[in-house]
């Protein structure tokens, strides 16, 4: 974990994200991965949705870390990235991704498990 | 190696696949640097293709690989394709070949707006590179169309993942299921992989499934349009296509001899011609087997390779009833001279069969192949198919100058012996008509040749007779304007005899009755001679008699003549004596 984290840091500083606090109330971190190709408008994109979501959200207690695929194309297959951006949820379990530039804030949230769909539905 | 296949000339430059068959059909291989779309339903072989694609690339041409998966995991394919004897680990240890699973799982994939498919560009263009592989398959790459719910994005990407794999110069295979209503794929996604189509397709047919090949479409290139059987075996996938054989294979004039003597003799002694195909057709029990058996027992012993393939008896049975018409085939099996290929016609398809054969020449070798029977065959497929299977195992028996001969079980309710149910007395060179005649009940074979091509053959029939010590031909009866076999013959010719012998002996007799004649007269001529001569002799004695009587009576005459003269003397003048003395 500690050898993935360093791998992407370079570009991590440069888009400024690594965010990583602690919040005693909840010990529960967002582990998340934004997987993208070089700076697109997509990529940057899904980076500001991403972490606006997480400051409202998840203020505190999440962690995004940014792979830019093109410098480390054999990441690719860890997570078996396809699509791009994708966010992969690594921590809490289990395993979740989310494609896309991240502009529909009700499914991320669905995707991120931090709302149930049927409360989306309720809501609308 | 590489460089050989990447033709300067004007025709599209072409990769060879090395899968046995396709290549022909292609008239080269798949379009270079471009990819080419597989289609089929589920289990027509599309992962087979793919995979010996990249392997026979990889150990016929040198080039490196990369197998992308969509569907089955790395272990599974490795696994599955051991029984096709590809050792993909080994291909993989050498760095030769990529196998990569790429998963699509939806399940955990929810989609939140725009996207793209970089990193799966970003994924093959590592794998390409990573071993600089020059071919590649995606199998099967619609799956992202269930892994992905954006249908519009997908496509999109579709479309440049086909120009991407073009710019890089790789010859793809992408294969896809086939879609319902006789569209090509589920997806439509033909429409970007517009350079070379190949349709694959398994069909039940009589219980019994064959697969076909046919390439729909190949821009920039002829290829063959029909469709072709192909069969995935322990070897990879083996395309037969019919019409790459042309007919302009070299013939010989060289002679096999049938192994019967009377039948070598029907031939002008010398049997048929070697690569020349021969047809043996006959009612059931007409001994067509058994004249096979004599023709491949004839040549083994002396060391010639044959395939006896039997589609109604098996080994063993073959071996005991040939025994007991005294051959023993069992000796050249032994000897490595005689292969077996014993199958029932229903356990696969005809192009299996065709395939098998195919397969079991090229490794034997044989000079000679039997098939008995043909009609078999019949039973497993349509008339037509075996037409066009025949023509192919004759077209590629006789570009190998292997001499072949079937046998043909003619139904008994066939009106016309001389036509075969297969309908390919064309395709026969040299075809012998065996038959049953039954007489003075009983049944007895006759065997005539009804063509040769390009000899003089007898235009007899004979009858032959399956003897403990092998088939022998013997004349038939044909005196007196009729024909006769089997023990008719045999009575007609012991009538004959008799005949004969009693004509001989009148002969003789009249003759020892001249001879008789001629000596009695014989012997008359001489007791006349004889006669003749005592009678000239007795006419002799009676001449010389008279002729001594006569002169006696002369002398006498002269005395008495004389002594009246002297008394004249005495008694006349001295005057009267002058006159006497001047008379003497």
């Amino acid at each position: 974990m500690s050898k993935k984290a360093t791998l992407p840091s370079p570009v991590a500083k440069k888009k400024k994200v690594s965010k990583n606090e602690r919040v005693s109330t909840d010990p529960e971190i967002f582990d998340l991965r934004l997987y993208v190709a070089g700076q697109t408008p997509k990529s940057l994109r899904a980076f500001a949705n991403l972490k606006k979501l997480c400051e409202e959200h998840l203020h505190g207690r999440y962690r995004i870390e940014v792979i830019d695929l093109i410098k480390n194309p054999k990441l690719a297959r860890e997570d078996a990235i396809l699509a791009i951006p994708t966010v992969v949820r690594k921590l809490p379990l289990p395993l979740r991704k989310i494609i896309g530039d991240l502009s529909d804030t009700d499914r991320v949230l669905v995707g991120l498990q931090l709302r149930s769909a049927t409360e989306i539905k309720g809501a609308k | 190696m590489k460089q050989k296949h990447r033709t300067v000339s004007r025709e599209l430059a072409k990769c060879p696949t090395g899968i046995k068959g396709l290549d022909e059909i292609t008239s080269g291989g798949l379009p270079l640097g471009r990819p080419t779309l597989v289609t089929g339903g589920a289990g027509c072989g599309k992962t087979v293709m793919g995979m010996e694609f990249l392997v026979r690339g990889i150990l016929d041409y040198n080039e490196p690989a990369a197998f992308i998966a969509f569907e089955e995991g790395t272990k599974e394919l490795v696994e599955n394709f051991k029984s096709l004897g590809f050792d993909l680990e080994n291909m993989v240890a050498q760095n030769k070949l990529i196998l990569d699973h790429i998963e699509i799982n939806r399940a955990e994939i929810i989609e939140t707006g725009e996207f793209d498919l970089e990193g799966l560009f970003i994924r093959l263009g590592g794998i390409v590179d990573s071993i600089g592989a020059k071919r590649v398959v995606l199998d099967t790459l619609e799956t992202l169309f269930s892994g992905f719910g954006n249908e519009f994005i997908v496509r999109a990407e579709l479309q440049r993942l086909f120009a991407w794999l073009k710019q890089k110069g790789l010859t793809a295979i992408i294969t896809a299921e086939r879609g319902k209503e006789g569209s090509l794929t589920r997806h439509g996604i033909e429409e970007y992989v517009s350079d070379c189509v190949i349709v694959l397709d398994n069909r039940m047919q009589e219980q019994i499934s064959t697969r076909r090949l046919r390439v729909l479409k190949y821009r920039g290139s002829s290829h063959g349009s029909n469709e072709y059987p192909f069969l995935i075996d322990e070897d990879g996938i083996s395309v037969l296509p019919v019409t790459s054989l042309g007919l302009n294979y070299s013939i010989s004039t060289e002679r096999v001899p049938t192994g019967i003597a009377g039948l070598d003799a029907m031939f002008e002694g010398k049997g048929y011609f070697k690569g020349s195909s021969v047809l043996v057709s006959g009612t059931a029990g007409t001994g067509k087997s058994s004249m096979a058996s004599s023709f491949v027992n004839g040549l083994c012993h002396k060391g010639t390779k044959c395939l006896f393939v039997a589609m109604e008896e098996s080994y063993d049975q073959i071996i005991r009833n040939m025994r007991s018409i005294g051959m023993d085939l069992n000796k050249c099996v032994e000897k490595g001279s005689l292969q077996f290929y014993t199958a029932r016609p229903t356990v696969f398809g005809l192009e299996m069969h065709l395939a098998m054969m195919h397969k079991l020449i090229i490794k034997y070798k044989p000079e000679v192949v039997i098939v008995d029977p043909i009609s078999s065959f019949l039973t497993g497929g349509m008339g037509q198919d075996i037409k066009s299977m025949l023509t192919r195992l004759i077209d590629f028996c006789k570009s190998r100058l292997i001499t072949t001969l079937f046998t043909d079980l003619t139904s008994a309710a066939n009106i016309s012996l001389e036509r075969t149910q297969e309908g390919i007395s064309s395709l026969i060179d040299t075809w012998i008509l065996l038959r049953d005649v039954e007489l003075n009940g009983e049944r007895n074979r006759l065997i005539n040749v009804l063509k040769s091509r390009g000899m003089s053959h007898s235009n007899q029939v004979r009858e032959f007779r399956i003897t403990s010590s092998g088939i022998e031909l013997s004349d038939v009866y044909i005196g007196q304007g009729i024909v006769l076999t089997g023990s008719a013959r045999v009575q007609q010719e012991a009538r004959d005899r008799v005949e004969s012998l009693t004509r001989e002996q009148e002969i003789k007799s009249k003759q020892r009755e001249l001879e008789g004649n001629r000596k009695s007269t014989q012997a008359q001529i001489t007791a006349l001679e004889a006669q003749l001569a005592a009678l000239s002799d007795q006419e002799k004695v009676l001449q010389s008699q008279e002729t001594a009587r006569r002169e006696a009576e002369n002398l006498a005459k002269e005395r008495l003549t004389s002594s009246r003269i002297s008394k004249d003397v005495q008694l006349v003048s001295p005057n009267k004596r002058k006159r006497t003395g001047a008379k003497k």
